[in-house]
């Protein structure tokens, strides 16, 4: 039992449920204390220790009931061993098969279902089948399970047979068959419980490095579920208040000041503290053809900073620019880029007048301590770029970084303008992926740490 | 056999729950059963009102022990949660025993040698006497052990969860000037949380994790049965079906057992016999806290009130 439970704590694992070694401590205890005669029991003590949330219940709970779906082995065999199973087996009464043949043989030809079952359990222990991590290695741990078992033998008695009782030989090539294919459902089921976290990796890395602007729809959803992700992994990484101090540098001035009641003694002491400011974005987003999709993703990232940043404003533009902030606040992510789309989407882009709109009714909203980001790909189809107004933009903020979907190559060729608007900025990078995008947003929140 | 003893404990901590007015499903009372024999704190979660704090008053009743309880608050602290010195006392008796201070000073000559003797009393006014002890220490210091419940935490603030680290794990606490505490007799620790904010891995970490969430319909009409004894049986099914009904809508706040037993309750001391959609109209303000809830939810009274009717013939 107790390797069994091992074997569910790699499975909890795998279901994201988080298992530290002090966890399968307590599990282990709590085990021994309710026993596992009753699967409910079992059920709940389990999902008592291990899980810690409500997300971790469910998924932990089908977690079991997959996992004690599959026979258990050590119910029929105690004492039995991994490795001398297949001996043990012997002594199983055979039905009439005869001696001269193996013991994979005869336990088949007995068809003794709990036995064969036990068997293959033992067998994919010591094929170690709780390391599959990816869907192409199941054949490979299906022939490793089918060696433990003892296929050569069993290869060697087929031809044996063939020759000497064809009716037999028949019986045992079908029992062969059946017996491969409930090794290939032991194998998805290994699968299904042991790899589905690497599976989900894998998926997300390729998610990861995948163009936004070309994801396909289906994928949208997952890609919104990663930038969630994201965000929540920058708001950990960046939303505890770290209040560090200058140790050993002494605020004179202060210091004096503090103590004037006592004619200047410093009884008592103030040190300098580093001030820290907390991001204040102000966004300017294309969302004109090709950039919106990237548009969309960033909007949805930088809006769920909430502790992190204190104080973002969004604007949306193609032909011309309007604050869009309210609505990313208020509605759905999906609700709300339709909403911004019907309003300023799929016009061709003028930078030029969209930067006037924005000098024109928000260039108050710059303080030194902001950080604007433009995101767009800068092609304003040969109308002025009014430069002029991203120079006076970058006078007025802490920091201008531009985030460019298109790759560096095509910068300046056709109607990019990216070198002319590029000479103002503090930062201009490309941001095609959503990793790209995290590392762009992760640096602008880094500056003010 | 081992097995069979568990089986029937967890059975024994349902009964012994049930007979204070408590029914527990399963889970709970395996979780109750396994807190006490690991030694582990119980962190229940769910929604308000289905009888988190409830369940650590039943385990006092049924265990026939003290019950300790922690209110949190944001800004909940040391001193309120864990121990205080008496300071008020300390000074007074600082005050009174001045000459006697003056006498065993007396014989110093020089500043050290009082310094010296002062040192032999030790810090008799850091001792025992006059520490304070806060619902934490209290909860240690019981011979008999006790239930401690330390009700909302999630309203607390993140440094006061480090702060219960130690009691969780170990059922002691440091106090700087006295040393270590140890428990006397371990106390039951239930922690309640509404999920307000996310707690902290470590505190998790130390708890076993119990989430109660709104019951299903035998349990539930078994809880009115235990809290409500002159409900008869056909009201009692009709209602808690008319509230299934009712908790499968998109509201502000859903009905919880505490606003079943209410309106349980409200309808025996208006004598209904059976739900109908006029006296449901009336009451509905028991069930639903909200003036938009009770908007949303009245054009439906009368469906549920013949769904519950049907489940009930069926039933």
């Amino acid at each position: 039992m107790r390797e069994n439970l091992h074997r569910f704590f790699r499975a909890a694992r795998g279901v994201g449920v988080h298992v530290s070694p002090a966890e399968s401590i307590d599990a282990m205890r709590a085990v021994a204390q309710v026993g596992i005669s009753d699967r409910a029991v079992l059920r709940d003590a389990l999902l008592l220790t291990l899980a810690k949330s409500r997300d971790e219940k469910l998924a932990l709970g089908d977690c079991f009931d997959l996992f004690f779906s599959q026979p258990e082995p050590r119910q029929d065999q105690p004492e039995a061993d991994n490795n001398d199973t297949p001996q043990d087996a012997d002594r199983t009464p055979s039905s009439g098969a005869p001696e001269s043949l193996g013991p994979l043989a005869q336990m088949l030809l007995s068809q003794d279902r709990n036995t064969i079952a036990a068997a293959i359990a033992s067998a994919s222990g010591a094929a170690s089948l709780s390391d599959i991590r990816y869907s192409t290695q199941r054949g490979i741990f299906s022939s490793r399970i089918l060696d433990a078992m003892g296929l050569q033998r069993l290869r060697d008695d087929l031809e044996e047979l063939t020759a000497t009782n064809p009716a037999l030989a028949e019986r045992l090539r079908a029992a062969l068959d059946a017996l491969r294919e409930a090794v290939r459902d032991t194998v998805s089921q290994g699968l299904a419980l042991y790899a589905r976290e690497e599976a989900e990796n894998l998926r997300n890395e390729i998610l990861r490095n995948a163009p936004l602007a070309r994801i396909e729809r289906r994928q949208v959803a997952e890609m919104r579920a990663l930038i969630r992700q994201i965000a929540r992994r920058l708001r950990e990484r960046y939303s505890k208040p770290r209040k560090r101090q200058r140790r050993g540098h002494l605020d004179v001035r202060r210091t004096l000041r503090r103590n004037a009641a006592w004619g200047g003694v410093p009884f008592l002491t103030a040190w300098k503290r580093k001030h820290r400011d907390r991001p204040k974005i102000v966004a300017l987003c294309d969302v004109s053809g090709s950039v919106a999709q990237v548009s969309d993703f960033f909007l949805l990232l930088i809006h769920s900073l909430h502790e992190v940043v204190d104080d973002v404003r969004s604007f949306a533009f193609s032909s011309h620019l309007i604050e869009v902030s309210e609505i990313l606040e208020s509605k759905s992510p999906e609700e709300a880029m339709s909403e911004i789309m019907s309003k300023v989407g799929f016009g061709s882009s003028d930078y030029g007048s969209s930067l006037v709109d924005f000098e024109k009714g928000f260039m108050s909203s710059l303080t030194p301590q902001t950080t604007v980001i433009v995101l767009g790909d800068a092609r304003s189809n040969n109308l002025d770029p009014r430069a002029d107004i991203l120079r006076r933009i970058a006078d007025r903020s802490k920091r201008l970084v531009w985030l460019n979907p298109e790759g560096r190559l095509a910068w300046g060729f056709g109607d990019s303008e990216m070198p002319r608007y590029a000479t103002f900025c503090s930062v201009v990078r490309q941001c095609a992926t959503a990793q790209q995008l995290e590392r762009a947003v992760s640096d602008i929140v880094a500056t003010y740490q | 056999m081992a097995d069979q003893k568990a089986s029937t404990s967890i059975e024994a901590v349902e009964s012994g729950l049930a007979a204070q007015g408590y029914i527990a499903s399963r889970q709970i009372a395996t979780a109750v059963y396994l807190s006490q024999q690991i030694e582990k704190p119980i962190l229940v979660e769910g929604p308000a009102g289905v009888g988190k704090t409830e369940l650590a008053k039943a385990i006092a009743a049924w265990r026939g022990m003290k019950m300790i309880r922690l209110q949190c608050y944001e800004g909940l602290d040391e001193a309120k949660a864990l121990y205080e010195w008496k300071y008020a006392k300390q000074l007074l008796y600082t005050q009174i025993l001045k000459d006697k201070l003056g006498e065993v000073l007396g014989g110093a000559q020089t500043l050290h040698a009082a310094l010296d003797q002062l040192h032999d009393f030790g810090d008799v006014f850091f001792s025992k006497e006059f520490v304070e002890p806060r619902p934490l220490l209290q909860a240690l210091e019981q011979p008999g052990g006790c239930v401690l419940l330390i009700d909302e935490i999630d309203k607390s603030d993140a440094e006061f969860e480090s702060l219960l680290l130690e009691i969780l794990s170990d059922f002691q606490v440091t106090i700087p000037e006295l040393g270590t505490v140890s428990a006397i007799t371990p106390p039951t620790v239930i922690l309640t949380s509404n999920s307000e904010r996310d707690l902290g891995d470590a505190l998790k970490r130390r708890c076993l994790h119990l989430h109660i969430g709104f019951p299903e319909q035998r349990l539930e009409e078994r809880i009115v049965e235990s809290r409500v004894p002159g409900i008869s049986q056909t009201l009692r099914r009709q209602m808690v079906g008319f509230i299934h009904e009712i908790r499968s809508l998109d509201l502000k706040k859903l009905p919880s057992v505490s606003e079943t037993i209410d309106w349980a309750r409200v309808l025996v001391l208006l004598q209904a016999a059976e739900l109908d959609t006029e006296i449901v109209k009336d009451t509905l303000n028991v069930l639903l806290k909200y003036e938009a809830d009770i908007e949303a939810a009245a054009p439906q009274v009368t469906t549920f009130i013949a769904k519950a009717a049907r489940s009930n013939v069926f039933g």
